[in-house]
């Protein structure tokens, strides 16, 4: 097999990847804002959200196995989930390296998820705001070649623009009625003891 | 009457026959006449607390038919045999949490037995923990409430126990007193309700298994313990064994406390605190029954008799209403303060209570629109809530909306023609500031009558 | 005669974590329904079998996992 193919399938399925999982977190973060219209309800933009982080994984997996099977540069396949130790490029390698423990962090916690507490859940999945950025850097600063050309920046600044814009809808006070009725005042002493004790 | 005149039940359990039992048909068994609230008398009164194991004590429980007396009625033996084999599995020492607190503004029994009786109440809360292996009990009052002084006073009194024996103050709120708002209180001094399914007898307080039980019940608990399930049932009803305390007041002569055998007839129940036997008044609380007392006056006090005769028994209050009453406007009322009192957690509490609230009240204003939007939902909050608050206050309002367009329709179409009605300030207590002094009362000979601020008259 | 058993499944939410999101009756909008304030109105009794799989999806939907699945065999 013409080695070329491997690794252009590598770069392209790398950026793919990065505008997937830039979706998945436009998503994840409008369906945690309560986002969601007649024609597209917020049940939708929640599937939406859960099919295209598999498909931004299946595309991810491709983007890594072909890297590691074009053996034109030194990655081995325990370089994927052990950042910073990659022959070629340990940094910004590792910068991806991280970015796939996250995912799999996240991925194995949303398939348990009705398993384990919500706390927990939610503690992990909220690292996807780490790893976003992480994928992002890495493709930008990795040796490949692609990340310093002019469309893959074009890429990345629609991608950075989306999930910006995206918080800044998150981040709007929150006026539901729920919430509001939820925040007066909490029943809460702290616990007195009088008198009595042996 | 000595001991040999009763059976008192199996040879395997320890009854104190040494001492001489109360008479079983005196109804003086909570609140004694004549007795200061000493240790010394108590023990002179009664004797000494037996010895039993958990199996014992839910097996007696269970014989003796002791139901809740904090309102919910559940028997006390499967709650006790509930925590006994939570604490066997889990191998984990026990829990037990005396609820003294009485969130309900229109109940005043719990603190008049803690005044009067406070080793009474001790009793049983040690008995239960000696049972259950626990090592730690715990005697939940209001803030600010004088029952606290007192049951310190009476732990003072009393011997060293292998327990730790704790009095701790729960703020003064309606739903704090529930009882997985009082373990989550302990556990994290947040004292809002935890939700329906969560088993605090399993794990409750410090996750351990948690016997929460009302201040009257363990002190119930602790004459059984004594002196039997015979001797518990003598009087009272076969369903409904032993006596009870009822608190009486509203627009009545001698508003207070009255200890009466289940099945006492609500007109004799009625008479000794001076009220007659006419008009509307409430039964149970504030998440009670409107009934009226001309048709109900034969009805025996007791769980079974009360709701077969559309009433309740609640927290075993009754709040009469005076000549002209307007349950209306006193519901109107309730149904606010239900709406403020709620843990603000759960949808039907934050937004159902209140728009009910405003629903009764317009109705009162003269908005016929009300009805129907009272119609539609009461069903809709009812059971959906984190606790039973929610389903306190539907069932108030749906029993409200039955008076006023069944047998009050005349007073309904004054509201709705004039907007308001004649009727005189409401009665129904929703603070906790104790009841106005009454005039000095004539003490009827022969009952056992303690009032409002807990003193004898 | 053979008897099948069936494993009998009922919705239930948690009212204190729901926060009314509303998602759970977009998915399984023949038998919840969201009352006048945006919380859900479960079935009482157990669900036909052929929603099941819809009400697996509904529970899935909760963003804060208030509505669960209770299954009993009978």
């Amino acid at each position: 097999m013409d080695t070329q193919i491997l690794w252009f399938a590598s770069r392209a399925t790398g950026a793919v990847s990065l505008v997937l999982f830039t979706a998945v977190m436009v998503l994840g973060i409008l369906t945690a804002g309560r986002a969601g219209v007649a024609a597209f309800p917020r049940a939708a933009v929640l599937r939406l959200h859960r099919t295209l982080s598999l498909t931004a994984m299946a595309f991810l997996v491709v983007h890594i196995v072909s890297a590691i099977a074009d053996g034109y540069v030194d990655l081995n396949y325990w370089d994927v989930i052990i950042p910073f130790g990659a022959g070629w490029d340990p940094f910004w390698i590792g910068l991806g390296s991280v970015a796939v423990d996250l995912m799999i962090a996240i991925g194995i916690t949303s398939a348990l998820r009705r398993h384990l507490s919500p706390t927990l859940w939610r503690a992990v999945h909220f690292s996807a705001y780490a790893m976003w950025p992480l994928a992002l850097l890495h493709g930008w600063g990795n040796s490949g070649g692609d990340g310093q050309e002019t469309w893959m920046i074009a890429i990345d600044v629609v991608c950075v623009a989306a999930v910006l814009a995206s918080l800044a809808y998150r981040l709007r006070p929150d006026r539901h009625p729920d919430s509001l009725a939820r925040r007066t005042a909490k029943v809460v002493h702290p616990v007195r003891d009088i008198g009595g004790d042996r | 009457m000595t001991a040999t005149q009763f059976d008192i039940g199996s040879p395997a359990l320890n009854f104190v026959i040494g001492h001489a039992m109360p008479d079983p048909y005196a109804t003086d068994r909570l609140l004694p006449e004549g007795r200061s609230p000493s240790l010394a008398d108590h023990l002179a009164r009664l004797g000494a607390m037996p010895r039993a194991t958990s199996a014992q004590l839910a097996q007696l429980l269970e014989a003796a038919g002791l139901l809740g007396r904090g309102g919910a009625g559940f028997p006390t033996g499967r709650k006790v045999a509930a925590v006994a084999a939570a604490v066997a599995a889990r191998r984990l020492p026990g829990v037990v949490v005396a609820n003294c607190c009485e969130g309900d503004p229109t109940s005043l029994k719990d603190r008049v037995l803690v005044e009067r009786s406070p080793h009474l109440v001790i009793d049983g809360a040690l008995h239960a923990a000696e049972a259950l292996g626990a090592d730690r009990v715990v005697l939940a009052v209001h803030d600010d409430s004088p029952a606290r002084f007192t049951l310190v006073a009476a732990l003072l009194e009393r011997p060293q126990t292998s327990c730790e024996v704790t009095v701790v103050e729960v703020p003064d709120r309606y739903i704090a007193s529930e009882a997985t708002a009082l373990v989550r209180y302990l556990n994290s001094g947040d004292a809002r309700p935890a939700g329906r399914l969560v088993p605090i007898w399993e794990t409750g307080v410090g996750g351990r298994p948690t016997l929460v039980a009302n201040a009257e019940t363990l002190a119930q608990l602790a004459l059984i313990a004594r002196f039997g399930p015979a001797w518990f049932g003598a009087i009272g009803t076969p369903a409904e064994p032993g006596t009870c305390l009822v608190t009486v007041g509203g627009a009545v002569r001698r508003p207070g406390v009255v200890e009466v055998a289940h099945g006492t007839p609500l007109a004799s129940v009625l008479g000794r605190a001076g009220a007659p036997s006419t008009g509307w008044a409430l039964l149970g609380g504030l998440a009670g029954r409107w009934v009226d007392l001309s048709a109900t006056a034969g009805v025996g006090f007791s769980t079974a008799e009360l709701a077969a005769a559309g009433g309740s028994r609640g927290v075993g209050s009754i709040v009469v209403l005076p000549p002209g009453g307007c349950v209306l406007g006193e519901t109107a009322r309730i149904l606010r303060y239900h709406a403020d009192a709620g843990a603000r957690q759960c949808g039907p509490c934050m937004f159902g209570l209140p728009a009910i609230a405003a629903d009764m009240t317009a109705l009162g204003s003269g908005d016929r629109g009300a009805l129907d939007r009272l119609r539609r939902r009461l069903p809709v909050i009812n059971g959906r809530g984190g606790c039973g608050h929610p389903d306190g206050a539907v069932a108030l309002a749906a029993s409200a909306l039955a008076v006023v367009t069944t047998r009050e329709g005349g007073h309904l179409h004054q509201h709705l023609t004039g907007g308001r009605c004649q009727a005189p300030p409401f009665v129904v207590p929703l603070d906790v500031a104790p009841a106005p002094r009454a005039a000095t009362p004539r003490r009827p000979a022969g009952s056992a009558f303690i009032d409002s601020r807990g003193r004898r008259s | 005669m053979i008897t099948r058993s069936r494993t009998e499944v009922t919705l239930r939410v948690d009212p204190i974590a729901c926060r009314a999101h509303g998602l759970c009756a977009e998915e399984l909008s023949e038998a919840i329904t969201l009352d006048e304030w945006g919380y859900p109105i479960l079935p009482s009794g157990p669900l036909p079998p052929e929603l099941v799989r819809r009400a697996r999806a509904a529970a899935a939907a909760c963003p804060v996992l208030a509505l669960r699945l209770e299954q009993r065999r009978r």
